[in-house]
C-alpha cells in the first residue's frame, strides 16, 4: 500500500506491475529437513504474500479502467523439485498459482496475468545459490529485461494466466 | 444513529425513492437489481493519503492533517491539532500552539516543514512548505503518515482500511467512504447487467477541524478531475434513457461543479467550491449512493437537493429503527427515483 501509493502519486495509476523482488531464504541453500519453519515462512512472506498484497492494492483500479498487466517473475524451481531449493521452489510454484487464479477470476475484465521464467541469470542471487556455477553460461539480466519489455508490447497475443519459460519469452519477444 | 465502530465486509442499503416517496430496507448485494442497463455509476477513484503527521515544534507537539496541495510540489495546506490522541473527539483536543510564519515543524526523522502562512479564518489552518519535494516527500509521507483517525472507532486505522477497491490516485485526505463497500465482484455484476461504470477523481477533504468557525466552512474547496471517458459515458447513458448515479457526495460535487448551465459535463480539472443544499437543482446527477447521514451535517444538506426533507427525515428515522449504522464505515443509502 505504501509502495503503491507513493508510486501512484509520482506517476499516476499503474498499468503494469512486475513482481520481481524475491528471496532465496537462507544460503547456502539447504534441504527441507534442515530448513527452519520460520525461514520457510519468511520466504513465503516475501515471494508470495508480498506480491499478493501489491496485486490487491493495484488490481481494483486496473479492473475499473479495463486494462492492466501483472507479471510474476518465476523459476523452474517452481516446477521441478530440485533438492535444496525447497523453500524458494514452493514459493515460486505458489506465485504461479496465484497468477493463474487471479487470471481466472478476472477473465474478461481486461486485466491480464502472466508468469515469466527468465531462466538462469548472472545475478548476485544466483551467485549466492550456486557460487561454483560457470557464469559464462548465464544470461545477462539487462538483456532478459529488454526481452520482457518487448514481450509486454506484444502481450495481447498471450492468454492471461499463461506461464512462459525463457525459450518462449525469446520467441514471443 | 450508532456509528459502525470498525471497517466491515457488508453494508445494508436504505433505498429511498424521492418520486414514489418510499423507503425500503435492502442489502448492498441488491444494488444491481435496483439499477438498469444504460444507467451509469460514477465513482471517485481518489485513493486516501496517509494525511496525518505527528510533529513537534519549539512550542509543543502538533498533529498536522494535510488538507490539500499548494503551489509547488513542496507546499500543502494543513489543519493543526494540539497534544492528544485519536481517541479524543477533534472538538475536545487541545488547540495547537499558535505558530507564526517562519517557524518549523519536524515530523519524525525524515520530514520537516516551514509555516509559510496562517489563515485569518483560523490559526489552525496553515500553509506549510516541506523541506523535501517530489519522490523524497512522497516516500517519507507514506512511511511516516497515518490515515486520519476517528475517535468513535474501537482501534486505530491502517492505510488499507481507508481505501476503496479501485482507488488509484492519492488525492483524498479522508476516505471517499460511500465507495468503500463496493468490491470488484459487485462492480463486475453491475457491468454484466449493462450498468456503465465511470470515474472522477475528487480530493475528498477533511471532515472536522476541531474549530467551530473553520468547521462551518467545510468542505473547503476541493480539486477534481473529470476524464473524457466519463463525459462520454454520461452522454451515452442519457441518450439511452439511463440515469447518472453518483457514488458519494464528492462525486456529486465534482460532476455538478464541472457542468455547464444546460447540464453538459466538461472534462478536465477544476476546483469544487459550490455548496449543494435544498433548492440546488442538479444538472447532471440523477441520484446518489451515500452513507446514512444525520440532519445538521453538510452531507445531509446535500441530500435535500435530491429528496424532500420530510422524506429524508423519515428515511433516517426508519434506518435508525432498523438498526442501521452511521459514519465512515456505516451502511449506505440509495437516493434514486424510478
Amino acid at each position: 500500500m505504501q509502495l503503491e501509493g507513493a508510486a501512484a502519486a509520482l506517476v499516476g495509476p499503474l498499468d503494469l506491475l512486475v513482481h520481481d523482488a524475491s528471496t532465496l531464504g537462507k544460503v547456502p541453500l539447504r534441504e527441507l529437513a534442515e530448513t527452519e519453519c520460520e525461514d520457510l515462512a519468511r520466504v513465503l512472506e516475501v515471494n508470495l504474500v508480498g506480491p499478493f498484497r501489491l496485486t490487491k492494492a493495484v488490481v481494483g483500479s486496473m479492473v475499473l479502467r479495463g486494462r492492466g498487466l501483472v507479471l510474476g517473475i518465476t523459476s523452474d524451481a517452481g516446477v521441478v523439485g530440485y533438492p535444496r531449493w525447497g523453500a524458494y521452489g514452493v514459493s515460486k510454484a505458489a506465485l504461479d498459482h496465484l497468477m493463474r487464479t487471479w487470471a481466472a477470476e478476472l477473465e474478461g475484465t481486461g486485466v491480464r496475468f502472466l508468469s515469466l521464467d527468465p531462466g538462469e541469470m548472472d545475478t548476485a542471487m544466483h551467485a549466492e545459490a550456486m557460487p561454483d556455477a560457470d557464469r559464462s553460461n548465464l544470461a545477462s539480466p539487462a538483456e532478459v529485461a529488454a526481452r520482457v519489455v518487448d514481450l509486454v508490447q506484444s502481450i495481447e497475443s498471450l492468454p492471461s494466466g499463461a506461464r512462459l519459460d525463457s525459450a518462449q519469452i525469446a520467441r514471443v519477444a | 444513529m450508532k456509528p459502525a465502530v470498525w471497517p466491515r465486509d457488508e453494508a445494508r442499503l436504505l433505498q429511498v425513492d424521492p418520486m414514489a416517496r418510499t423507503v425500503a430496507d435492502r442489502r448492498l448485494p441488491d444494488l444491481p437489481s435496483l439499477l438498469r442497463a444504460n444507467d451509469v455509476l460514477v465513482v471517485n477513484d481518489a485513493a486516501t493519503l496517509p494525511a496525518s503527521l505527528s510533529g513537534s515544534t519549539r512550542r509543543g507537539p502538533v498533529e498536522a492533517r494535510l488538507a490539500g496541495p499548494g503551489e509547488t510540489d513542496r507546499d500543502w495546506t494543513a489543519v493543526l491539532f494540539g497534544a492528544g490522541s485519536w481517541r479524543q473527539r477533534t472538538e475536545d483536543r487541545p488547540p495547537p500552539p499558535e505558530l507564526s510564519p517562519g517557524e518549523w515543524i519536524r515530523f519524525g526523522d525524515e520530514l520537516s516543514a516551514e509555516v509559510r502562512g496562517v489563515s485569518p479564518v483560523s490559526p489552525r489552518l496553515v500553509d506549510l512548505r516541506f523541506a523535501e519535494g517530489g519522490e523524497a516527500l512522497w516516500s517519507a509521507l507514506y512511511r511516516q503518515g497515518r490515515p486520519v483517525q476517528y475517535s468513535y472507532l474501537c482501534g486505530p486505522l491502517a492505510l488499507w482500511h481507508v481505501q476503496t477497491a479501485y482507488g488509484s490516485r492519492p488525492w483524498a485526505v479522508e476516505m471517499p467512504s460511500a465507495g468503500r463497500p463496493l468490491g470488484v465482484a459487485l462492480l463486475g455484476q453491475l457491468r454484466r447487467r449493462g450498468v456503465g461504470i465511470a470515474t472522477v477523481t475528487h480530493a475528498a477533504g477533511l471532515s472536522s477541524s476541531g474549530d467551530p468557525g473553520l468547521d462551518a466552512r467545510l468542505p473547503l474547496p476541493e480539486r477534481f478531475e473529470v476524464p473524457p471517458s466519463t463525459v462520454e459515458a454520461i452522454h451515452a447513458a442519457r441518450g439511452a434513457a439511463g440515469r447518472v448515479l453518483a457514488v458519494g457526495t464528492s462525486v456529486v460535487r465534482a460532476l455538478e461543479a464541472g457542468a455547464t448551465h444546460d447540464g453538459h459535463v466538461r472534462s478536465g480539472r477544476g476546483v469544487a467550491a459550490l455548496r449543494i443544499s435544498a433548492g440546488f437543482e442538479p444538472r447532471v446527477v440523477d441520484g446518489l449512493l451515500t452513507g446514512v447521514h444525520e440532519p445538521g451535517t453538510s452531507h445531509f444538506e446535500l441530500l435535500k437537493a435530491f429528496a424532500a426533507e420530510p422524506l429524508l427525515e423519515e428515511a433516517r428515522a426508519r434506518a435508525e429503527g432498523w438498526g442501521y449504522l452511521g459514519h465512515e464505515f456505516g451502511d449506505l443509502s440509495l437516493i434514486l427515483g424510478g
